[in-house]
């Protein structure tokens, strides 16, 4: 569960050029759930999933995590949530690292290399052993039917293998959260629609999914537990339970 | 086999030849030992003062016996022209001698 | 495996696959590092080894050899300045040397003419280095022509050769006996080349130097610490030829540091962006280039040292014969024995690694600092 409480976000706090990403965001996001945050760009969302992914920190109010394990945090899912709103820099790395998988809209793909290394390449300064995420990562080929195209160059896939690759990526550490920012955005409607049935596959194993989109194929899914709406960093409305 | 693991062990076996290196080195030095003695003896019958690099010139093959002002011998305004020359150097004399002699 | 060693290991395996993506490139930076480093390490194993067989070969020269000097010339000297320098107290003994320079104009070849005291061949007989015996092409029992210095030829026969392993020394040497020196050179009767002079204790020896050129301001005494300190200093780092090795490998050094150190491209800045946004810390990034610096310039300091000794203690240092030989026609063989002198070898290491590998990972601090949600933005 993530739970998020009066949460702003202002960039050059002070300068000419202040600008409020979030502005007093609550919002409470239980497990297991597909959320999608809906609005058009500029509106908040790609900041907001930045502070829920721990990748920044708000200027004021407090998030929550609950159940993440990590190397120095054990909770389960009813009990104790971890405060990350002032973590330390380091700590916040290893939650990300360990808690959540990102999606990026561009795939953000490393060129040059094959696509089992870039499947591989989040777990490498884990400290797990090779042997161990490499088997992990051809099941999750295998499981996207991507497991052919291992050794090749990512120069070689096509659109819809890429986007299952990032998908696979995304999942090598085993997170217990997905953030997917705008993930259909350069995908036709036959793989937008494949893309959603992964997402559903991912929700039946008990992962939590949040996605910024403003694809109807996205948000007007059945399978989204809630669509959360947003203009100008605040919220504008939810629908369904997040 | 693993890239990673690959340069590990291209480094140990490059390791491992300095490491026999070393060792051909210092038995060479004992093995060496007697070839000295022969030059030694040669330098002391022969009373030499010089070893036999440079033959180009006078100063060059016996740079121990020269002086500064060797290689400038030949004609007033008389430039250093030998290769090795550039190389070797007059000896030092103790300072309290000779200075500009 | 500890984690530890896990992440050391799957961040070099992705550093050495960095590397080879752009293969060509690191190739050829490989090979010219290394090439310096071969040059250098070869020219610190040569002449190491060869100040070595200096000190240990000449610590038995003469303890003094007095010089006269005319004219700022060297000139010969009087054997009864020899009789005076006796007589003084700490002296046990005063041979004058005969000896002297011949160009041959046939080979073209400088050799140098010695008379031993006492005397090893007779009249007609000499005994030749292994470099005369090259140059002239001839064998034990075979004959040679001298020219002597009123043009006419003096055939000697070559009793014997000196052994390759005194190449050193004797290269050029062609031993005779007083009176072939004398049919070659013509010098006035009394006269000698120069006096070796036997000084017992070594403490007295400036004391006798000092005395000598009281009693004969013509002369110069060269003492045995002068001529060991001449091949001390035979190479120094200082002097001559190693200065501008030294300059050409430090700016070769500099220039593969600045191609690192003028910053990431726009590909390698995108590179670290993704990496940090899967989650790879700062930390992570470093290490990355770290292992990216650490894989070529080691890699250039072992082999370029293994295949330098190599080089100059299997190959007789055959790649600086160019140099060294200038217009010698005489080279000798150099059979060095190796001595490794730990400490340069260590500061060349520092010098190929440290450097490199700083300038590789610099110039990532900043893009590796970068917000992990910039890729999000961008």
């Amino acid at each position: 569960m993530i739970e998020l409480e009066h949460v702003t976000k202002t960039f050059n706090a002070g300068k000419h050029n202040q600008f409020t990403a979030v502005d007093d965001v609550s919002l409470t996001i239980a497990a297991g759930h597909l959320t999608i945050l809906k609005g058009p760009s500029g509106s908040g969302k790609t900041s907001l999933m930045a502070l829920i992914g721990c990748m920044a920190r708000p200027s004021s109010g407090r998030i929550r995590l609950h159940g993440i394990q990590t190397s120095f945090f054990t909770g389960t899912e009813n009990d104790s949530a971890l405060d990350i709103t002032s973590l330390p820099e380091r700590f916040l790395t290893e939650i990300r690292r360990s808690t959540f998988g990102f999606i990026f809209q561009q795939f953000n793909l490393v060129k040059g290399i094959s696509a089992l290394e870039n499947i591989m390449l989040p777990a490498y300064p884990t400290g797990e052993s090779q042997a161990a995420f490499r088997r992990r990562a051809l099941e999750l080929m295998e499981l996207f039917s991507v497991a052919r195209h291992a050794a090749s160059p990512v120069e070689w896939l096509s659109g819809g293998e890429l986007q299952r690759v990032a998908i696979a990526r995304a999942l090598i550490n085993k997170p217990a959260i997905i953030i997917a920012d705008e993930p259909t955005a350069h995908l036709d409607s036959k793989l937008s629609l494949e893309f959603m049935e992964m997402v559903g596959e991912l929700k039946a194993q008990g992962t939590t999914i949040l996605i910024a989109s403003h694809d109807p194929l996205v948000y007007d899914s059945p399978l989204a537990d809630s669509v959360v709406g947003m203009r100008d960093g605040q919220i504008t409305g939810i629908t369904g339970t997040p | 086999m693993r890239k990673s693991v690959a340069f590990t062990v291209f480094i140990s076996v490059n390791l491992f030849l300095l490491v026999l290196l070393t060792l051909h080195a210092r038995y060479r030095q004992t093995t060496a030992i007697r070839e000295r003695l022969g030059r030694a003896e040669l330098v002391r019958t022969l009373q030499l003062t010089d070893l036999c690099l440079f033959t180009e010139a006078r100063y060059t093959r016996h740079p121990a016996m020269a002086d500064r002002f060797a290689p400038f011998q030949d004609h007033p305004g008389a430039m250093e022209h030998f290769p090795s020359g550039s190389l070797v150097t007059p000896p030092h004399s103790n300072a309290t001698r000779q200075e500009g002699s | 495996m500890s984690a530890p060693l896990n992440r050391h290991s799957n961040i070099l395996e992705f550093a050495i696959s960095s590397l080879l993506r752009r293969k060509s490139k690191n190739l050829s930076l490989l090979v010219l590092y290394t090439l310096i480093v071969f040059v250098i390490a070869s020219l610190i194993f040569f002449v190491q080894a060869l100040k070595h067989e200096a000190a240990s070969t000449l610590k038995d020269a003469p303890d003094m050899v007095v010089q006269r000097m005319i004219a700022g010339r060297h000139d010969l000297i009087p054997a009864r300045y020899g009789e005076q320098i006796r007589a003084i107290r700490g002296v046990s003994a005063v041979s004058p040397r005969l000896w002297g320079y011949y160009y041959d104009q046939v080979f073209g070849a400088n050799y140098t003419l010695l008379v031993p005291d006492p005397k090893q061949v007779e009249p007609g007989n000499i005994l030749i280095g292994p470099g005369v015996a090259r140059n002239q092409r001839v064998q034990a029992g075979d004959m040679l022509t001298l020219k002597t210095s009123r043009n006419a030829p003096l055939l000697l026969t070559v009793q014997g050769i000196y052994p390759s392993s005194s190449e050193l020394l004797s290269s050029d040497l062609i031993v005779l006996s007083a009176e072939d020196f004398q049919e070659m050179f013509n010098l006035p009767p009394g006269q000698a080349t120069d006096l070796a002079v036997t000084v017992a204790n070594p403490r007295e020896r400036v004391t006798v130097a000092t005395k000598i050129a009281e009693l004969f301001p013509d002369t110069r005494p060269i003492l045995k610490s002068e001529i060991l300190r001449t091949y001390d200093s035979l190479f120094e780092w200082r002097g001559g030829m190693m200065v501008v090795v030294l300059a050409v490998a430090v700016l070769s050094f500099i220039i593969f540091a600045w191609d690192k150190a003028t910053g990431l491209s726009a590909e390698e800045r995108k590179e670290i962006g993704i990496l940090k946004s899967i989650g790879w810390e700062t930390s992570d990034v470093l290490l990355l280039k770290f292992w990216e610096g650490i894989v070529i310039s080691l890699t250039a300091f072992l082999v370029g040292v293994v295949l330098a000794y190599g080089h100059v203690f299997f190959f007789s240092a055959a790649l600086f014969e160019h140099a060294l030989k200038g217009w010698s026609v005489i080279y000798p063989q150099f059979k060095l024995v190796p001595v490794i002198d730990a400490y340069q070898l260590t500061v060349l290491f520092f010098l190929t690694v440290l450097p490199y590998t700083a300038a590789t990972i610099i110039p990532a601090w900043l893009a590796a600092t970068v917000p992990p949600d910039a890729a999000m933005r961008s």
